[in-house]
């Protein structure tokens, strides 16, 4: 579980005395404050609660929430959150990372903390592009961005966040942005979730890759661009007026327009958390073609990784006392009892 | 190449060296191991020396898929493998090329002959069968048809020929037994056991070995075959165990840890020759162990880092270019002070180079290969005991100190096994850890880097009420732990670290062999002991004034070392490198300290080592030495192909 007992707590227990270090009117700032939100609605508890974070912007992160922090290295916060979760699998652990640290360095740790699944929540703040570096272009900036790296314009493909997350074997993959209203509401479900829960939270890098995520998260025509996911409801957009269908012959999602709200004639696809083919679809649709699917895209858990681990220490202790004499003299062993050296009988 | 004048083996020697050589799937490990639970069963002192190739399984008959094991026992004090073996046995062509070169003159080679065809003889880039030429003249030489006798011998049991020959190395074994009068009976047990769901194949490898026995004990004609008895070595009365480095340290890491009272956590990454203490570790689970294989030598580290700051200590082992990955994370450690203990089982180098090899080149890595000012204590293993010995000395410094410690070891000590006495862990003194549980600041301040009188931080485990705090790579403010990049904190951190590590108590250095003062000063580090301890021995019963001085503490080094050193007129380094511990010696006292150095993955050999020795007086006993300049940068060629 991951709160055994429900602690009340105000957004003010989680804000540090330390001076945020931001630039003004960086996403992060927003991300952070829903965060110190949804911890008291969660019933975390300070002292039980870890924010580890790799190196970048994002990585601050752990300074500023009043609880148990670790701001490590380049990359690496998935590997050090795994030692703290098999050492102590009672504490809530939280990552912080970001589009250069979890997908770029830290890629490898990426993927196996989601195919192992941990029971942690990894937030990967995606602005694409390197802001604490002054803004080259990352793993996931688009075609075409211009970067003090890439003066014509970037040209390696963008990695996609959450289609890496799925195939690298993830049972949670949700999406946001820092300034959504919802963003709370993400994140209460993948605390919930048992096991490594994967949420890519789109981060307005105001200074080196300003309002690229307009296109959906601007308030003008969110609701033309934003496709909210939610269990058992039908995918519907644009006020209800269109929704997501399986084109049958392709097998791929497409638009169709929904008349009268009569959305099940229409073929709208009611969404299913635990469908992992629909899931696999909602990553990969392109925008602006799609709305940006956004909200809890997949939520099917398994055991977690902490207690299989558990479990097998558990098995392969069992009946055996921890004698350290007994296990100092194991193996290939002889008693010499007299000072010639003969081996006794 | 320097030879052992000895005389041929006589009937009851002091000490005998052999040398089981086979193709990497003739099972010449497995053999070699057998008989050295057989020489420890006897009462014999040992020390072995596996050798094997990096391939898993290459190609038969090649002169690169070559394994072998040489195990060096006797009725004194062992401790070397032996520098050149008495008898070798060799499976095939290729084992004898690569492996005659060692045999001492007028040794015994038994040779299995059902192996020297044209086939295998080409592939030994042998031009005619060295068994029919003079290549063999200076030995005693035993061609037996080993493969058809082992046929012969496991025929009743309907195996086809492929599986049959799988037994030739108990054929091989059983003879070995009969030549040095051992009892079969722990190797039929061991057999029994081994193959308990495969009575007939038990069977099999039975009746192959009492074969290779039965036909010692009717062959023992004119010849070179003859019965040799060695004596059991005077030896306190105890119980004893064979012991290879890798479980050394395993059992030393379970020791350190419950006299901490620490649950441990060990994250491991499958490398050559590091793997075996994982290996060992896993099936230690009831001692709250708890171990991770990770996805790579980072996340191995980290995942240990993260452990230890949840309150568990954090283990990690690795070899050299592992160790290279890891350091950036033991500057991690460094800079958040955790306790962290990282084993590095060094290999020849660099790159990839010699992984199954032995060598003492990441010397300079341990001390010195951070970036930024990143002190760390380095302990050093000398043999498979003494490494159950510093690995719960590298746990003790690591909590004490709060801070990462490098274990050197390597190949050698790691595969090498030696006779143990089991000591008694009630004698340990206990030390158990402690964790902050208030606030240490004034007005109930927490204060995460306030140091105690040692330098070390407290340790502050998440979980723990009122305590959150935050900790990180970047530079922190003193006490506080804040971030703070101002020039007077940084200097002030950049002190304090160095200040706690070179602070560390560690033991003031005995001179193991001689006296203090002298004219020569040998000065050894890991697993050059045995060698360096035997030449300076020998030397010394020559009538030459030389000590040996052996290192285990190589950061911070011992606080009477300089004044140790400077107590003589020469200081020789001989190391498996091209001459690091050399580069640290002068670096901190200024003093002349002479390398004698070696990187032919090999150790050491007695005798090339009391040759260097001999240097120092012109080779002449009682010489008063000193006016003889040995010459610069020795480097001793590889004595073996």
């Amino acid at each position: 579980m991951n709160a055994p007992v429900k602690i009340e707590t105000t957004l003010k227990d989680w804000e540090t005395d330390q001076e945020v270090r931001w630039c003004p009117g960086c996403g992060d700032y927003a991300i952070l404050k829903a965060v110190q939100r949804t911890l008291p609605v969660l019933g975390a508890d300070p002292k039980n609660t870890v924010f580890i974070s790799g190196i970048g912007c994002s990585s601050r992160f752990p300074y500023y929430v009043e609880s148990y922090g670790f701001h490590t290295i380049h990359g690496r916060a998935p590997a050090v959150a795994t030692g703290v979760k098999l050492a102590n699998p009672e504490l809530d652990v939280w990552i912080v990372t970001g589009d250069g640290d979890g997908m770029s360095i830290g890629g490898n740790h990426t993927m196996h903390i989601l195919r192992r699944n941990l029971n942690c929540q990894i937030l990967l703040f995606n602005n694409e592009i390197y802001g604490l570096t002054k803004g080259q272009a990352s793993p996931t900036s688009r075609l075409g961005t211009r970067s003090p790296t890439t003066p014509a314009g970037s040209y390696d493909r963008p990695a996609k966040a959450c289609a890496f997350a799925i195939g690298a074997g993830a049972r949670f993959v949700a999406r946001g942005f820092d300034v959504s209203k919802k963003l709370p509401e993400v994140l209460e479900a993948a605390y919930r979730h048992q096991g490594a829960a994967f949420v890519e939270i789109f981060q307005n890098c105001i200074v080196y890759n300003k309002d690229v995520f307009d296109g959906f998260a601007a308030p003008k025509g969110a609701e033309d661009h934003q496709l909210w996911l939610e269990d058992g409801q039908p995918m519907l957009f644009a006020n209800g007026t269109k929704g997501i269908t399986l084109d049958h012959n392709t097998l791929q999602l497409a638009i169709v327009d929904v008349v009268d709200g009569d959305w099940q004639s229409a073929g709208v696809i009611v969404h299913n958390v635990r469908n992992r083919s629909i899931a696999h679809m909602l990553v990969e649709i392109p925008f602006p073609e799609f709305p940006k699917a956004l909200g809890v895209l997949y939520d099917d858990p398994r055991p977690s990784f902490e207690g299989e681990v558990m479990d097998e220490k558990a098995r392969m202790s069992e009946g055996k006392e921890p004698n350290l004499a007994a296990l100092l003299g194991k193996g290939q062993s002889w008693t010499v009892d007299d000072e010639q050296g003969h081996p006794a009988e | 190449m320097a030879t052992l004048a000895k005389p041929p083996l006589s009937e009851k020697p002091e000490a005998v060296v052999v040398r089981f050589a086979g193709d990497s799937g003739d099972g010449m490990q497995l053999t070699g191991g057998q008989f050295t639970l057989s020489s420890a069963l006897s009462g014999n002192d040992f020390a072995t020396f596996p050798d094997f190739p990096a391939e898993i399984r290459a190609p038969q008959g090649t002169l690169f898929g070559v394994s072998a094991f040489q195990i060096n026992f006797g009725a004194t004090d062992i401790d070397t493998a032996g520098d050149a073996p008495d008898v070798l046995v060799a499976m095939n062509p290729a084992a004898l090329k690569t492996n005659l070169p060692a045999l001492k003159p007028g040794g015994l080679v038994i040779v299995d002959e059902g192996e020297f065809g044209k086939r295998n003889l080409d592939k030994a880039k042998y031009d005619t069968n060295p068994l029919d030429d003079d290549t063999l003249a200076k030995y005693d030489v035993l061609r037996l048809d080993i493969s058809a006798r082992t046929i012969e011998a496991v025929k009743p049991y309907g195996l086809g020929n492929k599986d049959a020959l799988r037994s030739k190395n108990m054929w091989t074994l059983g003879l070995a037994l009969w030549m040095f009068d051992r009892d079969r009976t722990p190797i039929h047990d061991w057999l029994k056991a081994k193959f308990k769901g495969k009575p007939e194949i038990a069977a099999a490898n039975i009746a192959a070995l009492d074969a290779g026995h039965a036909y010692g004990e009717t062959a023992e004609l004119a010849g070179p075959l003859r019965q040799v008895h060695v004596d059991p070595v005077p030896t306190a009365p105890g119980l004893y165990r064979t012991l290879t480095g890798a479980e050394g340290i395993a059992l030393g890491l379970v020791a350190g840890c419950r006299l901490l009272r620490l649950p441990m956590f060990f994250g491991g990454y499958p490398i050559t020759p590091a793997s075996a203490i994982l290996h060992h570790l896993v099936r230690m689970k009831e001692f709250n162990v708890t171990t991770f294989q990770a996805e790579d030598e980072i996340a191995a580290i980290c995942a240990a880092i993260g452990a230890s700051y949840a309150g568990s200590l954090g283990i990690t082992s690795s070899s050299g270019p592992g160790i290279a990955l890891k350091t950036e994370a033991i500057g991690l450690g460094i800079m958040t002070e955790l306790p962290l203990v990282i084993v590095n089982s060094q290999r020849g180098g660099p790159s990839t180079g010699l992984p199954t090899k032995t060598e003492q080149s990441d010397l300079y890595q341990a001390v010195y290969g951070r970036n930024g000012d990143a002190p760390m204590p380095v302990i050093a293993a000398r043999s498979p005991a003494d490494a159950f010995d510093c690995a719960i000395e590298a746990c003790r410094i690591a909590v004490q100190y709060m801070t990462p410690v490098m274990l050197l070891t390597d190949g050698y000590i790691a595969n090498a096994a030696e006779p143990w006495r089991v000591p008694d862990p009630e004698a340990f003194e206990r030390m158990p850890a402690e964790f902050l549980e208030e606030a240490n600041g004034p007005d109930g301040q927490l204060l995460p880097f306030k140091r105690d009188a040692k330098g070390a931080r407290p340790w502050i485990k998440p979980g723990t009420p009122g305590l959150m705090h935050r900790i990180g790579g970047i530079e922190k403010a003193v006490d506080t732990g804040h971030i703070d990049y101002s020039p007077a904190n940084h200097q002030a951190m950049t002190d304090a670290r160095k200040n706690k590590i070179e602070g560390i108590r560690v033991r003031d250095q005995q001179v193991s062999v001689g006296t203090k003062g002298g004219k020569l000063a040998v000065v050894g580090w890991g697993s050059t002991y045995g060698p360096i301890h035997q030449a300076v021995t020998r030397a010394r019963r020559g009538g030459l004034d030389a000590s040996h001085i052996h290192l285990r503490h190589i950061w911070p080094l011992p606080a009477n070392l300089g004044e140790l050193l400077g107590s003589y007129d020469k200081v020789l380094v001989p190391e498996m490198n091209t001459g690091q511990l050399k580069t640290l010696l002068r670096d901190q006292y200024l003093i002349d300290a002479q390398p004698l150095t070696k990187t032919s993955g090999q150790p050491f050999q007695i005798a090339e080592l009391e040759a260097a020795i001999a240097t120092y007086f012109d080779g002449v006993p009682g010489n008063a030495g000193g006016n003889i300049v040995p010459p610069n940068d020795q480097q001793l060629p590889s004595t073996e192909s």
